[in-house]
């Protein structure tokens, strides 16, 4: 609950070390003791707890399970850690596997290879709870400690989801009874059972409560554990027993050490132990109904409504009799249960019968609503009513637990709960957690403890309905067409269709070198599982775009098909940025699905990838149009470069420009070194791999001749080499030659078709306006080239240039202009830049320039 | 043309194909209407032949007059595309968000599913001064790729577009440029005018319509018309200087001159032509000619180097020491407010910003007649004294 103010905190070990490897220099430990300098509190972790370990991103710390804590040569503390992942962990691609609506609070036991799974200590935040369930099982309603809690009910290992298995399971499982029972034994009062929202909520209490305490209490507390008492041994032993009467047998309750072994006594010992419970029961009772006012009134706020422990179920009038007809059930049940279990259990079945008759009457007398009600519903599938009346109850029990807590069980009172887990039958409908009563309560011996004092917090009543998610951000979408669009129906279309720029070749064509290149690069970087920068660069229409994309291709499908660690896939694009700094937005909304300001994200990203993150898988960036991201101050390249010489970036950036000078000519030293030498520069296409494009995209179609297509790739070679601009080419080609095709029928394009295309895309404009324009215009042009001629400058006013007009028109005997038209007339030759004007207001002093030159336009005179 | 670009726009229809070009042609060569046409001729062949096309219900029209950057414009194609109600009441808080956004819906579509979009960029040349041409690269960028089809098609007056463009939205670009050009001859130009002022068939009045179509015809076939419309043919050949010819002779029309002469066309090209400085000219006091015949001849004198007006009051001076009995010697703030009204006027013009410390006489001035602009405009002055008249005929004035 205090989980990270701003405070400081120390970790420190708790307890002595457990083993200490010399010659490696490692010492274990069993727990580690977090201290809050502010808040001067302390939280104890233990192996096999529950943590939130620092991810990310502040909101969205990593679950994990504690493993072994251990301090290495340096100093170092340090962590192994089970993982569970986020859903938001999952690729996206990969979520849709799972079929099914996943809340928040649900994690999937981690079982990818390839996460760090030691990690350092200081990053663990605190313990939280992570209870198994089955797969079709709903979540508890919670409405408390939400952000402390999460639900795992299948496990993710990087391809599909699987349900747990039934070890891993139980071992979560144990787990958290451990935990619990450590808490008990710790903290003195803790009710066991987490299973229940209720009870959870009674065990925040519980925490809360210990908060505040000093913290010599604490260190008591914390020693208890290890020196537990012989009645405490003599209980785990018992409640071990009564693990092996419940029908699941996976939940133990286990102390420090008790082990399955212990729960093979004899019987008259068990017995024996039952009869103390016996004992316990009559102290219990009066501290319990003493204790009732205060907490009715504080936990539910309705007091009058709680009866006392005993007779609970009064409360709710109907459920009376059912508890009636469970505790008949509840005879046979332990006996069914236990046969169609383990076999392990077997030995152990006569003294489990004794057990269960003994121990169930015992248990009906002492909480005799939950136990019955749980088994009940398990068994018929109960309908809505009945998940009513147990919410219902549950407020009962947990009342009843905090009753029991009151009465002081200090180490060994275990509460225990399951799940009805091996009913596969189990209806989704009904609550899938049911609780398995509070069975044995404390021992008298136990020293009573003041315990609760802030139980304030638990007022929130039980159970709400989760607030609804709400929806995302519906997409934009274009319309639908209503028609499908028309297939191609000809040859000539479908070549058309194949040639536009769009169309995905299924290979690139002269750029395996290349590509090779960037793959190995890539592939190297992801093998180490280190970082590092590539500049690729080259003019426009040369593949460096598709080229990546397909490297990256490759890779995914390399890293699906397990041959190389997955990787996460970000791409921006520097032209498609309103601004530079917005690709860190860009780049942190890719990664963790954020949406921040430029400035926050420039702060998380700095924070993700200069920490360690153990789980964080490579990230392969690609960086299109680098140029665009230059800023006066560089930062954004110089962090983006910088990133991945960071230790634990694992950032792999492939950026993209035109200019092969690009780290020199505009970049700062210190971005350019960052940069690194990695460089890749994408030739011009020659004229023969621009025909083995468009043969490789022509390939089965016979629409053009093979000299038109080499006159194209000639044509375009020698010009820039873009395949662009060969493909529209050809496509142009192909519209040309389908309009010819209507007098004749040649389906094939040719020599002059291409030639036609050529020309329309490659021919000057100039020539042809100036051929259009009007007699006084033309003759305006023949006035600034006399006025040029004349001055020997390239540049002439108007009112220069008027005067040689006005000279023309008398040769020519046409009427002379006055100013104003000439005015029109400049600024209309001016809007279609054949010249270069001044700003009009400057009116006959304007000066005006040739946009061509003296040659073409001459040229384009002299024809008439 | 026509036909070109109704094939292009036919196949991003059809065939979801995704293209781009460009129409390039001067002022007034019909550009615009020539798509127009284009797009009136594809709906129609959607109703007459029940194509199966669901057609651009859209079709965003930006004006690069309008969209002065790329903010307002990607937000003018959201509201045309209609995309505001899946935007709902979400406020886009930024330029960046709105273009993810727009990039986004634009990516979903593919080549088979989406409705083709068409873009129509009027002053294309205004878009490519945006910054970085993102918008122009972006949308380029879809036409290249397999994403929704669009069609972009700039309309630009501009020759030299192309090298306007960012090398890298120039190698986006497809190059597909449909030239307008007005390449008629005279001869169409005069078909041009008789169909322009030619009555439809569907005139009510029948009768009159056939008589001032006849009407029409014999103006067509006048020498003195053919030489106004031969004249203003030589000049442009921009139509939309013909309408407004025209315009001005049939706003002659009225009951009782029911009919367009040709004197109605004379008038009105005199009046289309007529320089507009030298009406200015016209309206000035005598003193303020004064004024200007002696920057006139400081023109000449100083071949066209910039005056002040201590100058030209000192030329003025010596003009009414000479000829003093023909006018009256006026004050120095009388001329000096002269001055000041041509400046006004904009026929003077200083070269520079007037500051504080300069005293106002001696502010360098140009001035922005033509010495044949001068003469023309004294030409027709009324009752101009005789002296005058002489002194701006004659160069040495100060003699």
């Amino acid at each position: 609950m205090n989980t990270r103010q701003q405070s400081k905190l120390i970790y420190s070990w708790y307890g002595k070390p457990m083993s200490s490897d010399r010659k490696l220099r490692i010492s274990q430990y069993k727990g580690i003791l977090i201290t809050s300098e502010s808040s001067r509190t302390e939280t104890c972790i233990q192996l096999g707890d529950f943590i939130l370990v620092e991810g990310v991103n502040a909101d969205q710390p990593y679950v994990a399970q504690l493993v072994d804590l251990y301090e290495d040569g340096a100093q170092h503390k340090r962590a192994v850690v089970q993982w569970f992942c986020r859903l938001e962990e999952i690729p996206q691609n990969k979520r849709k596997l799972l079929k099914r609506e996943v809340s928040a609070q649900e994690v999937f036991f981690d079982q990818v290879l390839g996460y760090d799974t030691d990690i350092a200590a200081e990053t663990i935040i605190k313990s939280i709870m992570v209870l198994p369930l089955h797969l079709g099982e709903e979540l508890p309603v919670i409405t408390f400690n939400k952000e402390q809690t999460f639900y795992v009910k299948q496990s993710w290992d990087g391809k599909c989801f699987k349900v747990l298995s039934l070890d891993t399971f139980s071992k979560l499982k144990e787990a958290n009874k451990k935990r619990s029972v450590i808490t008990n034994s710790s903290k003195a009062f803790t009710p066991s059972d987490i299973l229940t929202p209720v009870k959870k909520e009674t065990e925040s209490v519980v925490r809360s409560a210990t908060k505040p305490k000093n913290v010599d209490m604490e260190i008591e507390s914390k020693h208890s554990v290890s020196k537990s008492s012989l009645a405490k041994e003599r209980h785990s032993q018992r409640v071990a027993n009564n693990d092996f009467r419940t029908p699941t047998a996976r939940k133990k309750l286990e102390l420090n050490s008790p082990t399955r072994s212990k729960g093979r006594l004899l019987g008259c010992e068990v017995l024996g132990l039952l009869d103390d419970d016996c004992d316990a029961i009559a102290p219990l009772e009066p501290s319990a109904t003493k204790r009732k006012v205060k907490f009715t009134s504080e936990i539910l706020g309705s007091p009058p409504k709680i009866p006392c422990s005993n007779d609970k179920s009064k409360s709710a009038s109907e459920t009376a009799e059912q508890c009636q007809r469970f505790s008949d059930t509840l005879r046979l049940s332990p006996y069914t249960k236990v046969k169609d279990f383990s076999e392990k259990d077997k030995n152990l079945r006569g003294k489990d019968d004794n057990l269960s008759l003994v121990g169930y009457p015992k248990q009906s007398s002492q909480s005799p609503v939950l136990t019955p009600r749980s088994r009940r519903t398990c068994a018929q599938k109960t309908s809505a009513l009945i998940a009513e009346q147990i919410s219902l109850l549950k407020s009962h029990g947990k009342l009843a637990a905090e009753e029991d807590l009151l009465s002081g069980s200090d180490s060994s009172y275990s509460s225990s709960s399951e799940e009805e887990d091996d009913d596969d039958d189990d209806v989704p409908c009904t609550p899938e957690k049911k609780t398995k009563s509070s069975r044995i309560f404390s021992t008298p011996k136990s020293s009573r403890k003041p315990a609760v004092h802030t139980p304030a917090k638990t007022l929130k009543k039980t159970p709400l309905p989760g607030t609804p998610r709400t929806p995302r951000n519906a997409t934009p979408e274009i319309p639908r067409r209503v028609q499908a669009a028309q297939e191609p129906a000809s040859v000539l279309e479908e070549a058309r269709l194949r040639l536009h720029v769009s169309a995905i070749p299924e290979s690139l064509p002269c750029r395996e070198e290349e590509f090779q290149d960037i793959y190995n690069f890539v592939e190297s970087k992801l093998i180490d599982g280190t970082g590092g920068c590539m500049y690729i660069s080259g003019v426009p229409g040369t593949g460096k775009t598709a080229t990546v994309h397909e490297v990256i291709r490759c890779l995914q499908q390399a890293a699906e098909d397990d041959e190389l660690p997955p990787f996460q896939f970000v791409e921006i694009n520097g032209m498609k940025l309103t601004d530079p700094h917005q690709a860190y937005v860009q780049i942190l909304e890719f990664l963790t699905g954020q949406k921040v300001t430029a400035t926050h994200a420039a702060a998380l990203l700095a924070k993700l990838f200069s920490t360690p993150g153990p789980k964080r898988k490579t990230t392969v960036l690609i960086v299109d149009e680098l140029d665009l991201l230059w800023t006066r101050k560089q930062n954004v390249m110089y962090n983006l470069f910088d990133w991945p010489t960071q230790k634990h970036s694992k950032l792999i950036i492939l950026a993209i420009a035109n200019t092969m000078d690009l780290p020199e000519r505009i970049m700062m030293s210190r971005v350019a070194s960052r940069l690194g030498l990695t460089r890749m520069s994408f030739q011009p296409y020659t004229y023969k791999q621009l025909q083995q494009i468009i043969s490789s995209r022509l390939k089965g179609v016979k629409a053009f001749e093979e000299d038109a297509v080499q006159l194209v790739s000639r044509k375009v070679a020698a010009l820039s080499g873009d395949a662009r601009r060969c493909l529209d080419i050809c496509r142009r080609a192909t519209e040309i030659c389908e309009f010819a095709r209507q007098k004749r029928t040649p389906e094939i394009v040719r020599m002059a078709h291409v030639t036609e295309a050529i020309d329309e895309m490659f021919s000057s404009p100039y020539v042809n306006a100036i051929r259009n324009a009007s007699l006084h215009e033309q003759i305006f042009l023949k006035a600034i080239l006399a006025e040029f001629r004349r001055a020997g400058v390239e540049e002439a006013t108007v009112q220069q240039v008027y005067h040689h007009h006005v000279a023309l028109c008398r040769m020519e005997g046409l009427q002379s202009p006055t100013v104003s038209d000439i005015m029109a007339i400049c600024s209309r030759l001016g809007a279609c830049r054949l010249l270069l004007v001044e700003s009009s207001s400057k009116y006959l002093h304007m000066r005006v320039r040739l946009n061509l030159s003296q040659d073409d336009v001459m040229y384009a005179l002299r024809e008439e | 043309q026509h036909r070109h670009l109704l094939e292009l726009l036919k196949r991003t229809t059809v065939y979801g194909e995704s293209n781009s070009a460009l129409i390039i042609g001067p002022r007034g060569s019909g550009k615009t209407a020539l798509l127009n046409h284009v797009l009136k001729d594809l709906r129609e062949m959607k109703q007459v032949t029940e194509n199966l096309l669901e057609f651009f219900m859209k079709n965003p029209f930006l004006s690069g007059l309008l969209q002065t950057n790329d903010k307002v414009a990607l937000k003018e194609i959201t509201r045309q595309l209609q995309l505001e109600n899946v935007v709902g009441d979400k406020v886009f808080g930024s330029f960046a968000e709105n273009l993810a956004f727009l990039l986004e819906a634009l990516r979903r579509g593919n080549r088979t599913s989406s409705c083709p979009i068409l873009f129509v960029l009027d002053e294309f040349d205004l878009f490519v001064h945006h910054k970085n041409q993102t918008l122009l690269y972006n949308l380029f960028d879809i036409s290249q790729s397999a994403q929704t089809p669009v069609t972009v098609i700039g309309l630009t007056c501009r020759q030299d577009i192309l090298e306007l463009l960012e090398k890298r939205v120039k190698s986006r670009f497809s190059h597909r440029q449909i030239y307008v050009m007005n390449s008629f001859d005279f001869k169409q130009y005069i078909n041009i005018f008789k169909k322009q002022l030619s009555l439809p068939a569907e005139f009510p009045d029948e009768s009159f319509a056939q008589k001032w179509n006849n009407n029409v015809q014999h103006l067509s076939e006048d020498k003195t018309v053919q030489d106004v419309l031969q004249n203003l043919f030589h000049h442009t050949k921009d139509l939309r200087s013909l309408h407004l010819l025209l315009m001005l002779a049939v706003s002659a029309v009225t009951v009782h001159h029911p009919l367009l002469t040709a004197a109605d066309l004379q008038e009105a090209s005199r009046q289309h032509r007529t320089d507009s400085k030298a009406n200015i000219v016209h309206g000035l006091s005598v003193l303020e000619i004064c004024l200007i015949i002696a920057m006139k001849h400081l023109n000449d004198v100083y071949d066209g180097e910039p005056f002040n007006f201590q100058m030209v009051y000192n030329e003025f001076q010596k003009f009414i020491q000479r000829k003093a009995h023909s006018m009256y010697n006026f004050e120095k703030p009388v001329v000096m407010k002269a001055f000041e009204h041509l400046l006004q006027l904009e026929l003077v013009k200083p070269l520079e910003r007037p500051s504080v410390r300069a005293q106002r006489e001696y502010l360098l001035m140009k001035l922005l007649l033509d010495s044949s602009q001068i003469m023309d405009a004294l030409q027709v002055y009324p009752n101009c004294p005789t002296d005058v008249k002489q002194w701006a005929a004659s160069s040495l004035s100060w003699l």
